[in-house]
């Protein structure tokens, strides 16, 4: 099983997400992660989604997808050029002691502390997916209390949309 | 412009699509719209005596006729009632408009009296559905449903609508045309595909058509007699496409899958080039799947791209209405392949291994299928319930036309037979139209009958009365030790079938020898009612052949030897 990135372009009505929710469910398909916005045009949403499945069943991941009528546009982002990026809050226990070590290991990480709070960091890492868990991994020893995570985002590089 | 009210607006929108007849039943947030109903001439309404009825019947007249079947049912109970029909429709593709009341927009989600969130119970077994909260979008998307459950693969749609925008105002513009930018269909088949297909049916030695349903819902039986008989391809059809190609034919093999001929079943799985035409490799066909014509290339032609490769590994894929590709096809053949050894394997096939049954005094259901075909002279329209009834109908009738089989083919649900009967007998007064039923499956929407005599809709009805849900019985019998668990039902004792149908105003006739099987049927036939014939078979008939689950379709008990 390989995870696989899809951008999904949808009417922006209500109930559309409950559809791809029932057809996933209903088929015993995996979403590893979703996101979802309005686009620049406000009819259209727009939903990102990570699925784990093997070659055959994201060929009817897909297809079963466009079936669903307000689905406009499945894109399979897997072998194109994109840029991908996911979001996270880490909440990091830090005594006396830890806080220093933490805040070094964010600036080697590029990340930054959003919140201080007492005998905790909140930690946010903007990145994707590798960078992300990464990030945790460092954090992990000083003892994570909380992770909050969005589902991936992604663009095709140059002019395709 | 004045404007109407959306109860107006929907009886409007129903002549507009020249629906000729609807079947429902009424109910509280329904009232608006039954109110603007009587007093209106058309569409004609049938009163059903269930929901279910009501969706049965709109799917029977669909089938018969090639139109929208539209039925109607209030919120809650009443749409609830409707699911089974229109998970019926949606197994076997056919197009109907399923219309549900809906408690006030205001009481939407506040658990209110006889509410129930109908488009997130019928998401999963519709096309589409919609929940209109503005009378103004109404006109529209009646519109918009109308054209989705009949174009591309078609299905039923469902529109609840709620009380209030029933009763709420607004002009009335009847759309002309219908775009919907995230749903275009594909029609017309890639041409290259298309040769790609000739090619392979040139060079292939073993050539089988495996056609399904949606030969039947693109109206392609004269493209795919055309072809076959250019090409000289045997024909073998799926259970809802018997009549998609004349069984009169040489080239005809019947029915494959479970209960299909064994020739049919031999050849596909010796063929090495199979070509799917609007079928689903469903797994009452294909049996055990790594075994499944293991020796064909595969080519497949559906309106579907979903249905590619979902179950077998498409090799020729071909995505458009089965119509189109077929005449397309047609012309791009150039040489006929070479099937003069192959057709003499298939006729060597079909003489060891014919249908048949033991032909002795007893009543057997075999027969009365048989009688009920020549003495109708096979113009009749027949439907059936579920299970062996359905088996033996389509195994022993001789099918030579499109839309004269309806049948519950992919959902397989009992008590379809007669309200799908009352809804073809509604597009097809022409035709006499029986239900061929079991002694279970009609008792579960026997109700009907009041509305076939009432309305004078007159159906017969054939009951294969062997005391069992005979089915399940016969799978009990060779597969679980004859431990007949809960499938007795007694129908011999309950209910009196005659009398039950007198009770209704129907005429009943009881058979209990074989001698009396014809002057019944056309006894039934002459009379100017609804007929049911309480027919005592034979109790542990059973329907042959068979493969078991999950066999190859090639290993089946009582085929060839």
């Amino acid at each position: 099983m390989k995870k696989f990135t899809l951008s999904v372009l949808v009417e922006n009505k209500f109930g559309v997400l409950a559809r791809i929710a029932g057809l996933f469910s209903a088929r015993g398909f995996n979403i590893n992660s979703l996101a979802v916005a309005e686009t620049e045009d406000s009819s259209i949403s727009r939903i990102t989604m990570v699925v784990e499945a093997d070659e055959k069943t994201l060929e009817q991941i897909k297809k079963q997808l466009n079936k669903l009528i307000d689905i406009i546009k499945v894109i399979d982002f897997t072998k194109e050029n994109c840029m991908e990026k996911e979001l996270v809050f880490v909440k990091v226990k830090s005594d006396t002691g830890a806080r220093d070590k933490i805040m070094q290991a964010v600036d080697s990480l590029n990340a930054r502390v959003v919140d201080t709070g007492e005998g905790t960091l909140t930690v946010e890492e903007i990145g994707d997916t590798k960078k992300i868990n990464a990030t945790l991994e460092l954090l992990r020893p000083f003892g994570i209390m909380e992770i909050v995570r969005t589902g991936k985002i992604a663009i095709r590089a140059g002019k395709k949309g | 412009m004045t404007k109407i009210t959306g109860a107006e607006i929907l009886l409007e929108s129903l002549k507009k699509e020249k629906v000729e007849v609807f079947f429902g039943y009424p109910g509280g947030v329904l009232l608006p719209f039954f109110d603007k109903l009587y007093d209106a001439k058309e569409p004609r309404f049938i009163l059903t005596r269930h929901e279910q009825g009501a969706a049965h019947a709109a799917d029977g007249y669909a089938r018969a006729t090639g139109k929208v079947g539209v039925c109607i049912a209030t919120s809650g109970p009443g749409a609830t009632n409707l699911v089974t029909g229109i998970a019926t429709a949606y197994m076997d593709s056919i197009p109907m408009v399923a219309i549900t009341g809906q408690v006030g927009t205001h009481l939407i989600g506040n658990d209110a009296f006889q509410e129930a969130d109908v488009t997130g119970i019928t998401r999963s077994i519709s096309k589409h559905n919609f929940l209109v909260k503005d009378v103004k979008i109404l006109a529209s998307t009646i519109k918009e449903a109308f054209y989705i459950a009949r174009s591309g693969r078609p299905g039923p749609v469902v529109i609840d609508l709620p009380v209030d925008v029933q009763k709420a105002q607004a002009e009335f513009h009847y759309p002309e045309e219908v775009k919907i930018r995230s749903y275009c269909p594909t029609t017309e088949g890639h041409k290259g595909q298309i040769k790609r297909i000739a090619k392979a049916i040139e060079k292939a030695k073993k050539p089988i058509f495996y056609v399904g349903g949606g030969v039947i819902l693109s109206g392609a039986n004269k493209e795919l007699l055309e072809i076959a008989e250019k090409t000289q391809i045997p024909v073998t059809t799926t259970l809802t496409a018997m009549g998609a190609f004349p069984e009169t034919n040489a080239l005809s093999l019947g029915m494959l899958g479970m209960h299909g001929t064994a020739y049919a079943n031999h050849a596909v799985q010796d063929s090495d080039l199979l070509i799917a035409v609007g079928a689903r490799f469903d797994d009452r066909v294909t049996g055990k799947l790594d075994e499944f014509a293991t020796h064909a290339r595969i080519v497949h032609i559906d309106i579907d791209p979903s249905s590619v490769s979902k179950n077998v590994e498409v090799d020729i894929p071909c995505i458009g209405d089965a119509k189109c590709i077929l005449k397309g096809l047609s012309k791009v053949i150039k040489k006929k392949p070479d099937t003069k050894n192959w057709l003499s394997k298939i006729a060597d096939w079909k003489k060891r291994a014919p249908l048949t049954y033991k032909k002795d005094d007893k009543l057997r259901p075999q027969y009365i299928v048989e009688e009920i075909d020549r003495i109708t002279k096979g113009n009749a329209i027949i439907t059936t319930e579920v299970g062996q009834n359905q088996m033996w109908a389509a195994q022993y009738f001789t099918w030579k036309k499109p839309r004269t089989f309806l049948t519950s083919g992919g959902l397989g649900t009992m008590g379809y037979g007669l309200p799908a009967a009352i809804g073809a007998k509604l597009g097809r007064p022409d035709k006499i139209v029986f239900d061929i039923a079991g002694d279970g499956s009609i008792q579960m929407n026997i109700q009907e009958l009041a509305t076939a005599v009432l309305n004078k809709i007159h159906v017969k009805i054939a009951i294969l009365n062997n005391c069992y849900l005979g089915m399940v019985r016969q799978w009990q019998e060779l597969f679980f030790d004859k431990k007949y668990s809960c499938t007795y039902i007694d129908s011999f004792k309950c209910p009196d079938f005659v009398k039950l149908a007198e009770s209704y105003g129907a005429v009943g006739i009881r058979v209990t020898k074989k001698k009396d099987v014809k002057a019944a049927i056309e006894k039934a036939i002459k009379e100017p009612n609804t007929v049911l014939i309480d027919f005592r078979i034979e109790k542990e008939e059973n329907v042959m052949p068979m493969v078991p689950a999950g066999q190859a379709i090639n290993r089946m008990i009582g085929g060839m030897a």
